[in-house]
Formats: C-alpha cells, structure tokens, sequence
C-alpha cells in the first residue's frame, strides 16, 4: 500500500536516514517561510508559493486551465496532455498540471501555440472515442463533450477503424463502457488513494490499453459510486440511474444525508415527484466531496414501502387505510384517555423538528419517558454534557491527530466518510491506527490490539504495552463506537473511556484545545435527541409499560411487539412500512429527508438543513405538522403554527440545534471525567464486537435501505464475490 | 504482412492520397478469460532453488522498495513453468513481494515477453519487420509453417513448437532471423530453418547464432577494418606535440 511520509523513510534504514533528514528540513523551511514568488498568467500578475503548479497558479488568476486526468484531490498522473500551455521562452508546451511555476514566467492560456496543442490533444483523444453521446449517459454533463466543443476541432481527419474495448462487470453500482475511457485514471487513482481498493489498474499498453480489473471482480469498496463523478467522460456511469434522464431535464435540491451520522451534504437530483439520482455536494469540513454509496444509491428505496394513507387497526385486527381526521381521532382518543401513561420512542431518521413536537406533546400530557432506540449508557453524567457523545474533534481534526484508537467501532462502514479522512490522514499525515474490537479491515493498517474489554481498563491504569505509545502521542484520538455503549457494561467501560481521555489530554502536546475522546454515532437522529433531552434506550419503557406508545420512526426492532402488554395502544409515525409499523395500532405517515425541509444535527453536533425536493406520497405529511394537528385534537395545543415557530422552540431549548453548519463547541470533559470515577459496575467479559463487520453488513441499516431494490441487488452481489476465488 | 499490405496499397493507388495504417493492436488479450490451462487454480509454486533465486533477487532492492522486484521475478516464474505465465503465478510474485494482485498484472501485461497463454516447448519467434522482410522472412514464416503444420499464433499438436509471429528482435544486422527460447538463429535460408526445427524435434539442440559461417555481426567476407594490431598511443598525432 502507498504511504507518504518523512519518518515513513526513516524507518527504511540508515541508508535513507540523510536524504530524508535533509527532505525534513526542506520542508520545514518551506512551512516556516514560504517566500512567494511571481508569475504571469495571460499578464496577469499572481504571487504564489513555490512548488505551486502551473495549473494552480492559473486557478489563482482565475483562469481555468482544460483538464481530465487533474483532480485535486488525487495524485497528478499528467497523461491526458490536455492542460498543455505555453510558456514564454520554452520551445515545447508544457503540462500544466505537473509543471511547478518559475519566478518570472509567463504562462500563456490562450495563444495559438496552447490552442492548437489543445486541438491536438483532443484530436487524439477523440481517435478511439465512439461518438455515441445520444445513448451516453454523460451526455450534458460531460467533461469531453464541452471541452471538444470549446477546443476542439470541427471536423476529423482520421478514417481508420476505431478500437472497442470489452466492458467489465463491477459490480450493480457501476456501469462500464470501457470503449469511451480515454485513460486518464482518475478511477484507478481514486481507488487506490482514497477507497484503498487496489482493484482498478491499467492492462496493457499502446493502442491496447486499458482500465479494468484483469480478471472479472466487483469493486468490492464502500465508496465506489465516487468512481462515477470521476469519470470526465461516460465510460463509469451509474447502473441504477442509467438511461432515466439528462442533466437539464433535472432539478436539484440541495440537502443533507441521513444514512449514516456523518450528514454529507448531497444534491438531490429529482423531476415529476421522483427522486432520480443523489450527488455529493462539496464540503470541506464533513465528506469533501465524496458519498458513500448507501447514501448515493439508497433513493430507490423511497419510492417502495412507503406509508401512504393514515391506517387504523379494525376489530378483526386488521391495518385499513382510513381518513387523517379518523386516525387523529383514534390516535388522539387513546392519548387522552391515557392519562399521562404515554411514551415515545424515536428512531434513527427523525429529524429535530418532530423530535421536539414529539416530546412537548408527551409532556403536555403527562408522560416523562421519551427514548431513542440507539442506546447510551447513563452512568456517571450520561448524556446530560454534551462532550460526552459527540465527536469533538470534529471530522477535519483527524488530520491534526497523529494516532486514532477506535474502540467498539468499524468506521468503514458506520461512517464510510469519516473513514475515508483517517485514511487520507494515514496516508499523507503521520497518523497511525488501532482498534480494540473484532479484526476488521479498514482500507490502512490498523494495528490489533485485540477484542478484550479488560483492555479499556489496562490502558487506563497503564499497564497495557500499547499504554506507553498512548501516553507519548502529541495528538491522540480515541473514537468510541455506539454498539459498545450499548453493551450491558457500556456504562462501567464508557466511564473508563472518559477517565482515559482525560488523562491523555492533560498530558498531551495539544492541550486543552484538544479533544480526545470521539464518539461516533451511527444514525442521524441521535445528537439531535439527545440534545433535546431524549433518553437512550428503550429500558425504561419496558420496565414500566404504558397504555400508549408513539413510535416515531423506530425501525430498529428496539422494542417487539411480545415484549409490550396486550391492551397497549402502538401509534407509528413515519415514512416505511417496517418493524415499527408492522407492531402498529395506528400508523400516521410520514415524511422522508428527501420531503421535507428539516434540522439533523450530525456526530460532531453540526446541524444541518435538509430541504424538500418533493412532497411527501399519497396522504403523508410532514412530521412536525403532524404531532402538531394531533396535539390539537388531544387538546394540549402545541405553541407553534409554523417551521418558523419550531425552530424557535428548538433554539430555546438548545441553540446549537438552529445554527446551521456550524459546529458548537463542547468541553465538559474535566467534569465528565470526576463525575465517572464514581461509576462501578460488574465489567463483562463478552468480547467487543460490532455489527458491520463486512461489507455485506453495510448496505441495510435502515428503513429506506431495506426497501431498496439496489441495497438488496448489493448485498446479493458482495454475497456472489465470496465464492470468487480472484478476491484475494 | 507487410508485402500483403504493399499490395493492398499499390490497389488503392491513384484512388486516393491518404495514408491509412493497420490498427496496431496486439492479438493478445488484456482481461484475463479463465482456461483449463490457466485459472486461478493452475498449481504453481516456486520450487525451493527458484524460492532461493527470488530472495536473492529480492534482496537487491531497500526494504519498503520489494516491489520492484516484480520483473525479475515475473521472468523468474515464467522460466519455471517454461515459456509461459500462468495466472497463479502471477499471484504467488504477489503475495511473495505483498502487493496487490492488480499491480502485478499491470507489469505482466505491459511487457510482451511474458506471454499469458500456454505456448509449446519451443516458442519459435518470427521476425518479420522490415530488414529480415527485405531479406525474406515471408519464407522463413512459409517454411516454418510448413514444416510444423501450423498457423501463426498455433500450437502443434505434440504441444513442442508454437509460432508466433515479432516484431523487431535487434538483430537486424543478421537478418532474417527467428528466436526459439532464448537463442536467436540468423542468416537464415529456408533449409536452415528446417534443419534447425527438426534438430529440435529431434530433442537435439541446433546450434544458435549465424548460419552463414560468419562470427556474430561480423562481414562475411572477412574484416573490412580493425584488420591490423591496435595503434599505440600517439597515433596520428603532430610530432610537435
């Protein structure tokens, strides 16, 4: 695997030791002083750092320079030739995407000799490019296509035969045609740097070239639906979304993810009431610009087991689709006569906006118990400071740390972009890994350090090797996975954990300003809840039953049916037809993140917008709306008629919930810690294990997935590879 | 090849001007098709001397930089298993130098001496560029087809010769010239090329280099220069000096 870095060298032998050194001290010069030095660009004056490319320097000007083998966030191959420029006072164009600038030198973008280096490039590229844009997928969006009519020529001079390449088969996300590649490699790139699958190669060489895999294998990798967005032409382009539509037909809503706690904000791509494709948008802080492709291709499953009408339980015990005003009234009838024995559950899709209404309305009535399903343990302070289960260094501080220890938690696939970041990290930092929990594969090396609890508790007190590396890191991360929260000693070890971070960051280079304890949620709504005061976990609510109980998009089974009395009233609001509405009495359809314009708060405590694209199917509405219009028919009116009022609501009670994009700080750790030392428990000796151990487990972890066609045609798939024997 | 083609030139002649070539495309695959001969279940190991030779040569190269021993030992597992590079063995130089599969296969389908299908036990390699054309390969390439009853690109049936069909070997000087293995026979007539086959056939070893009586790329009619013992120093050189 290819990692970069100085002290990486030093650990070759001494052979290397002063050329590295000496590499060492160049770039510390460089970071202390970089002197900038002047150049033209079309006589455009820029001062840039030294060791900046051609190309980023024209950016700087504002001129852009045609590319497709350049990304920015991949390693500069140089090959498409397509970025080729003059330069004053050299006989040959040069590449600009390679070339570091000169003192002095005078880039010209837009003279006879760039533009007809441009004309050649593309007439070579178009050598052996079908013309078949009216079935390409690319088409309107393609980088080839407008860059052949901005550079090109207008006509050809070649007459020979074309070559065809065989398409290849990697798997249900991404469609081959590899006769359109023109080989600039940014998927091979991308594969390799980022999604750390070294799948993707270069076959071949010449006229004979090609990308591919070799042999048939899917490109078994958590993040490949990025490959599509790569591609500057329609050689990989989406299998689900192929042939359904083209660019400017579409609208595009701009909005947040919800299949994971990470919350990337996506571009919802929709026309007629459907939504077609979802796309990443850019977001320095959260996933750049890359979507894990839960979050790209789980759309379809919006449009199945969906919740249409309102349902009302009939004598024969039967679910029938039944008028608002009825099941309101049903709904609202058994709320009533409750008498304050009323509990909510929310699930893992809820936005902030029904959590609150939710909880007003319960406690308006009488009822304390308002739970999530994802559970946290309530030892020592639990949930009451907010440091406590967010992940306080945020996403882009992992490329501040310089050792990450997760405990409990396979970021792959809970949080593929948040992965994604370590690696990047690991890769051009000096980060280095370990997990305690089961031995998973997490695309760098991560050292084992084994899946006894007991560890936790060695690292605290100091008598574990791995204690001295801990105690001698500058920066170091511990990232807590919620699955271990959730153990039976989730408590007794989460009060270890704090006590551990503490201790770490008394000691470390960082300081106060840093954070080290993370605890990276799993599911959207969490942070939200828990800042609204929800309690985790649903024991409670089985300890003492009562008459009625609202599900609020609880899928996750937290509570069966089995385990609730007879004579309990289960309204269910939300989006699927799932476990939680299967268990129902009454069922009040809900709104999906794609239908309405709502608050999620993410790991780090970011919240984040979501706005509507569509509106909701058949009689469903959005789910502030309804817990309100239900509140009024029970009689405890809700203070709020509009998203405005809500919001409002929402800021009284917790103000980050309403500063959107923004990452309030919390730092309550010193009191977390003194206040977990008091916690004392029996310890398991289960060892740590986690849910999403492969990547078959990643696929379905929610109601929209597990409605959808795609996931399923995935899991299928992953399932298939394992009996392929050139998976290594 | 090429004479076929000075024939479908001089045809279009007058027709029109425009220079058309041949797509230069190799006839070899560059995605791997599963074979009886060849798939991933194709037992190959390095066999305890070759293990030994792969170490050594593994050795030249710093820690951290193993992977540039890819194409020594590519050739190594080829010469193994005899002319050819099974997939497996493919994957055995990968695990051995732990790096991924993908990259391996890149190196072993850039170079076009490591051949990815099975080839017979002599792998009898035409030269037919231009200088040994000039100087007759096409009946070097008709002898050589004759006498093995076989196609460019085909294997005998006995599985000893395969026929494949090069482009510049570097020994032009020479021409026309075919490579068996790894030695080269040049200045070849018709009646060497089949002496030479069926030497083989004949499980004996011909003799490699010229056939024409000269020493490598010497004249044939003797040195032309460097006739006399080598000048002293001062040769040619002003007297005054």
């Amino acid at each position: 695997m290819l990692r970069i870095g100085v002290s990486r060298l030093l650990q070759h032998g001494s052979r290397h030791t002063a050329a590295s050194a000496a590499a060492a001290s160049a770039a510390r010069a460089q970071s202390s002083a970089p002197e900038k030095i002047e150049v033209f660009i079309d006589d455009i004056p820029v001062m840039v750092p030294p060791g900046t490319t051609v190309l980023q320097a024209a950016a700087e000007a504002g001129v852009e320079i045609p590319r497709f083998c350049y990304h920015e966030r991949l390693s500069v191959a140089g090959n498409c030739r397509m970025c080729l420029v003059e330069v004053e006072k050299s006989v040959k164009p040069v590449a600009a995407c390679a070339m570091p600038v000169m003192k002095g030198w005078r880039i010209k973008t837009n003279s006879e000799m760039t533009r007809k280096a441009r004309e050649g490039v593309m007439e070579f590229l178009l050598i052996n490019h079908p013309l078949d844009c009216p079935i390409c997928d690319q088409g309107g969006e393609c980088d080839l296509q407008d860059q052949s009519m901005t550079f090109g020529s207008d006509r050809t001079r070649f007459l020979d035969t074309k070559r065809a390449v065989q398409d290849k088969n990697i798997g249900p996300l991404v469609k081959t045609i590899m006769t359109r590649c023109i080989h600039c490699t940014r998927c091979v790139r991308f594969a390799t740097e980022i999604a750390g699958v070294e799948d993707l190669g270069t076959t071949g060489r010449g006229n004979d070239m090609q990308i591919g895999t070799y042999v048939e294998k899917m490109l078994m990798s958590e993040l490949s639906g990025n490959v599509i967005d790569l591609c500057p032409v329609g050689a990989l382009t989406s299998k689900p979304y192929a042939f359904t539509a083209r660019p400017w037909e579409i609208r595009r809503t701009d909005s947040i993810d919800v299949m994971d706690a990470v919350g990337s904000n996506i571009v919802v791509n929709h026309r007629t009431g459907e939504v077609l494709r979802i796309l990443p948008q850019v977001n320095e802080e959260i996933n750049e610009e890359w979507l894990s492709d839960k979050s790209r291709f789980a759309y379809d499953g919006l449009k199945r087991q969906r919740l249409l009408y309102p349902m009302v339980k009939d004598s024969s015990g039967e679910l029938r689709s039944c008028e608002w005003e009825d099941a309101l009234i049903v709904a609202a009838k058994a709320l009533k006569s409750a008498d304050g024995s009323v509990a909510a559950i929310a699930g893992g899709l809820v936005d902030a906006e029904s959590l609150v209404a939710l909880k007003d309305l319960v406690n308006k009535l009488g009822g304390e118990s308002t739970c999530t399903e994802e559970i946290f343990p309530d030892a020592g302070t639990g949930t009451d400071l907010r440091s406590s289960y967010l992940l306080n260094t945020k996403i882009v501080g992992v490329e501040e740390a310089d050792l990450i220890v997760f405990i409990g938690t396979n970021p792959r696939y809970e949080a593929p972009l948040f992965n994604a970041r370590v690696r990047k990290a690991w890769m051009y930092n000096e980060l280095n890994a370990a997990i305690i929990g089961p031995k998973v594969d997490l695309t760098y090396d991560c050292e084992h350090l084994g899946d006894d609890p007991s560890i936790i508790g060695k690292l605290l007190n100091g008598s574990h090797p791995f204690s001295q590396r801990l105690n001698t890191a500058k920066r170091p991360m511990i990232v807590v996975g919620t699955s271990l929260l959730a153990r039976p000693d989730g408590g007794v070890l989460y009060s270890q954990l704090l006590q551990l971070s503490q201790k770490l960051r008394s000691g470390c280079e960082g300081g106060a300003e840093w954070r080290v304890l993370n605890v990276l949620q799993r599911v959207a709504s969490q942070v939200a809840a828990l800042d609204l005061g929800y309690t985790p976990g649903v024991t409670d609510i089985c300890n003492h039953p009562p008459k009625v109980l609202y599900l609020l998009g609880a899928d996750e089974g937290a509570i069966t049916r089995d385990q609730l009395p007879k004579d309990m009233l289960v309204i269910y609001q939300g989006h699927h037809g799932d476990r939680g509405a299967e268990m129902a009495d009454v069922i009040l359809p809900g709104a999906a993140y794609t239908e309405k314009t709502a608050t999620y708060v993410n790991t780090e405590g970011r919240a984040q917008l979501t706005r509507a694209a569509l509106v909701p199917p058949g009689m469903a509405r959005e789910d502030w709306k309804i817990i309100r219009a239900l509140s009024e028919i029970v009689g405890t009116k809700l203070p709020y008629d509009c998203l405005d009022d809500v919001r409002m609501r929402l800021t009284e009670i917790s103000p980050n919930l309403t500063r959107y994009g923004e990452v309030e700080e919390a730092n309550y750790f010193t009191q977390a810690s003194a206040l977990a030392q008091l916690v004392s428990g029996k310890q398991d000796t289960t060892p740590i294990d986690v849910p999403q151990k492969k990547l078959e487990d990643f696929y379905m972890t929610n109601s929209i997935t597990r409605a959808s066609p795609t996931m399923a045609k995935c899991i299928a798939a992953v399932r298939k590879e394992a009996a392929n024997r050139y998976i290594e | 090849m090429l004479s076929s083609l000075a024939k479908t030139l001089a045809s279009v002649r007058g027709v029109r001007h425009i220079h058309r070539s041949a797509a230069a495309s190799s006839d070899a695959l560059f995605s791997h098709v599963d074979t009886p001969e060849n798939n991933v279940d194709t037992p190959f190991e390095f066999t305890p001397e070759n293990l030994k030779r792969a170490k050594a040569i593994m050795s030249i190269y710093p820690d951290g930089h193993k992977k540039a021993a890819v194409i020594p030992l590519l050739d190594l597992a080829q010469r193994q298993v005899g002319n050819w590079l099974p997939i497996s063995a493919m994957h055995a130089v990968a695990s051995l130098l732990q790096m991924p599969r993908m990259r391996v296969y890149e190196v072993a389908t850039f170079y076009t001496m490591f051949v990815r299908d099975p080839v017979g036990k002599y792998h009898v390699q035409v030269c037919t560029n231009t200088p040994c054309w000039l100087r007759g390969s096409d009946d070097i390439m008709a002898a050589v087809q004759e006498k093995l009853g076989i196609k460019t690109g085909e294997t005998t049936k006995d599985g000893l010769f395969t026929l494949s069909e090069m482009e510049c070997l570097g020994a032009c000087v020479n021409a026309p010239m075919i490579q068996i293995n790894d030695d080269y026979y040049e200045d070849l007539q018709v009646s060497d090329t089949q002496e030479i086959l069926d030497t083989l056939a004949a499980g004996k070893k011909p003799k490699a280099g010229p056939r024409n009586g000269r020493f490598a790329a010497e004249p044939l009619g003797g040195l032309t220069s460097l006739t006399g013992p080598p000048p002293g120093p001062g040769f040619k050189v002003r007297d005054d000096l």
